[in-house]
């Protein structure tokens, strides 16, 4: 019998999606192992947040009480524990910001092999991993001969578990060390404020890498004055500074879901897409036919946006500057 | 003060590439200095132009002779000095567990002994995204990954760092140091490198190191993971693809907006 252990993720007194998402990850790989699906929930109101994710195909939620907010010297102690003490052989932790934070360390210190950013899973006698490489443009499956694994798990990529479940929930005695924590959070920041809020937004249009220079970004702001849509961006124009924070789609940026997005000139990296993809109709512009983005586009136009744009603009009375 | 910056030459597929076995055929590959390590880079770098005390940034990376190339630029932008790992174990393949890599980079870290290390938040051809992490458990730092924003002055016990989490939240973060950071792109603007200091580039010195002139051996770096399958991912898009030429294809796209009534 090959166990699971799966850690659920919170922020502010909420559980994040991603928690959800581990618990249909986690079934799937108890599944194929043949064994139970166990549950930490570490930090904070420890108790709504094992109600809240007492799903279906949990068999057992195992819950840590120390501290409100993640902090990762008690993840990485309170997870070694509970993968020791739950008797796993399979640990999964969500490939998110803070998942990053602690899954290399209880890696490193339980001298386990850790396959980070998981698409697929599958068991076969031995774990089979799904996993990208070369920024989504290859796939690979990777191995691992190990008895005992760790799995960093991509957001989004997994459904939500929503029937409910009745899984036992016990405290977990975790002896958590305070001498060895060595950060401290002294809060949070609202980085992506300011004068638009895309997360309301019906119609954007987005711009990406393929704008090449900043000078050229009149043309698209000619674009959306003139569709009257809202203007967004993938990472590297925010990156560059030629964009406000609050422009950015995607993971780090702000989650749209508006009636149609024009994505321009962007190529379609997962954490762009994670941002865009509930949008209901999805338009791309681009270049490169192989471009990610036309997997998710449900309109495609290959072609160069400098000669598609201004065509555009005019088709709704405007010049191209 | 050290600070020691770990840097990775990453192979960049071409538009149309071929593969070959489990691995994209060398010729459809282009060769790069990874993203987020340029902004590792300049943050050390930055922070040595600002201290009133002397700071030496250290590159290393674990690479083969090739990779020189690549390296030279992070001296070129203001690195003082590199070192390069490299050992016929490594020809086997990209080392896919972040602590096998970690072991290398900790025995490099244990020579040098820096009161900070910067590494990017993962490479952009494996995005396996833990070494910085796996790394800082290795040596007995502390760590804070995908930070965006970096406080320190040197002497200090303590830096202050923003992290990048999801959804434009950051988190206000005290690190105690030495520590490990992984950087993420976006903290500052890369500098291109001036003629000046690609020419000081050529006389800095790149150190060849083996496994073994660090005190390892192969065992170091192996790892139960291994890759059984490359392939091209399968679309199951349903894409509808609008053709002609610009003017045809703008028009089709305005007729859509218009059905859809979110533009008139």
């Amino acid at each position: 019998m090959s166990d699971v252990l799966a850690i659920t993720e919170h922020r502010q007194g909420e559980l994040r999606d991603v928690s959800y998402e581990m618990v249909t990850a986690g079934r799937e790989l108890a599944d194929e192992a043949g064994g139970d699906l166990h549950l930490g929930v570490i930090s904070g109101d420890v108790d709504a947040y094992a109600d809240a994710v007492n799903r279906e195909g949990v068999d057992k939620i195992h819950t840590v009480e120390h501290g409100d907010e993640f902090n990762h010297d008690v993840y990485t102690q309170a997870v070694e524990q509970l993968f020791d003490g739950s008797g796993a052989s399979h640990l999964l932790v969500p490939q998110t910001v803070n998942g990053m934070d602690y899954s290399a360390a209880v890696a490193g210190n339980l001298d386990v092999p850790l396959v980070t950013d998981a698409i697929g899973l599958a068991h076969n006698g031995s774990l089979e991993v799904t996993r990208e490489m070369y920024g989504s443009k290859v796939e690979t499956t990777v191995d691992v001969n190990s008895d005992k694994a760790i799995v960093s798990v991509r957001p989004a990529e997994w459904p939500a578990t929503e029937a409910e479940g009745d899984a036992p929930v016990e405290a977990f005695d975790a002896d958590i060390d305070e001498s060895a924590i060595g950060s401290t959070v002294t809060g949070f920041e609202e980085a992506a404020g300011g004068d638009v809020d895309l997360s309301e937004s019906e119609f954007i249009v987005s711009i990406g890498r393929g704008i090449d220079e900043e000078d050229n970004l009149d043309l698209i702001e000619k674009l959306a004055e003139v569709t009257g849509a809202d203007m967004g961006s993938s990472r590297p124009l925010v990156d560059n500074g030629w964009l406000a924070k609050n422009r950015q789609v995607g993971q780090s940026g702000k989650v749209v879901t508006p009636d149609v997005y024009i994505a321009i000139g962007i190529s379609g990296a997962v954490q762009h897409v994670a941002g865009m993809k509930g949008a209901d109709t999805i338009v791309a512009i681009n270049t490169d036919p192989s471009a990610p983005i036309f997997d998710i586009a449900d309109y495609g136009v290959v072609g160069d946006l400098f000669e598609v744009v201004p065509e555009l603009i005019e088709e709704f009375g405007g010049e191209a500057p | 003060m050290k600070i020691l910056v770990t840097v990775k030459e990453v192979a960049e597929p071409e538009d149309d590439f071929e593969i070959s076995g489990l691995e994209i055929e060398e010729k459809f590959l282009e060769y790069d200095l990874n993203e987020w390590d340029d902004y590792a880079i300049e943050e050390a770098v930055q922070l040595k132009e600002d201290s009133e005390e002397d700071i030496e940034v250290v590159a290393v990376t674990i690479g083969p002779e090739r990779s020189e190339e690549t390296i030279r630029m992070a001296l070129a932008k203001g690195a003082d000095r590199a070192v390069r790992v490299w050992d016929d174990a490594f020809e086997k393949g990209e080392v896919l567990d972040p602590n096998a890599k970690a072991r290398v980079l900790a025995a490099v870290a244990e020579e040098e002994n820096p009161q900070l290390v910067f590494t990017g938040v993962q490479a952009d051809d494996d995005s396996i995204g833990g070494t910085g992490v796996a790394l800082a458990e290795e040596i007995g730092f502390q760590w804070a990954a995908v930070v965006n924003a970096f406080e320190y002055d040197a002497g200090d016990d303590v830096a202050n760092v923003h992290r990048e989490l999801e959804g434009g939240v950051e988190e206000i973060t005290e690190v105690d140091t030495p520590a490990v950071f992984t950087i993420q792109t976006g903290i500052n603007e890369p500098r291109y490198a001036s003629l000046r200091g690609i020419r000081q580039a050529q006389s800095k010195e790149i150190a060849p190191k083996t496994l073994g002139d660090l005190g390892l051996d192969d065992s170091a770096i192996e790892t139960p993971i291994g890759i059984n399958e490359m392939y091209e991912p399968t679309s199951e898009s349903d894409t509808e693809y609008i053709e002609g030429s610009a003017g045809d294809m703008a028009g089709e796209v305005a007729e859509l907006l218009r059905n859809k009534g979110v533009a008139e």
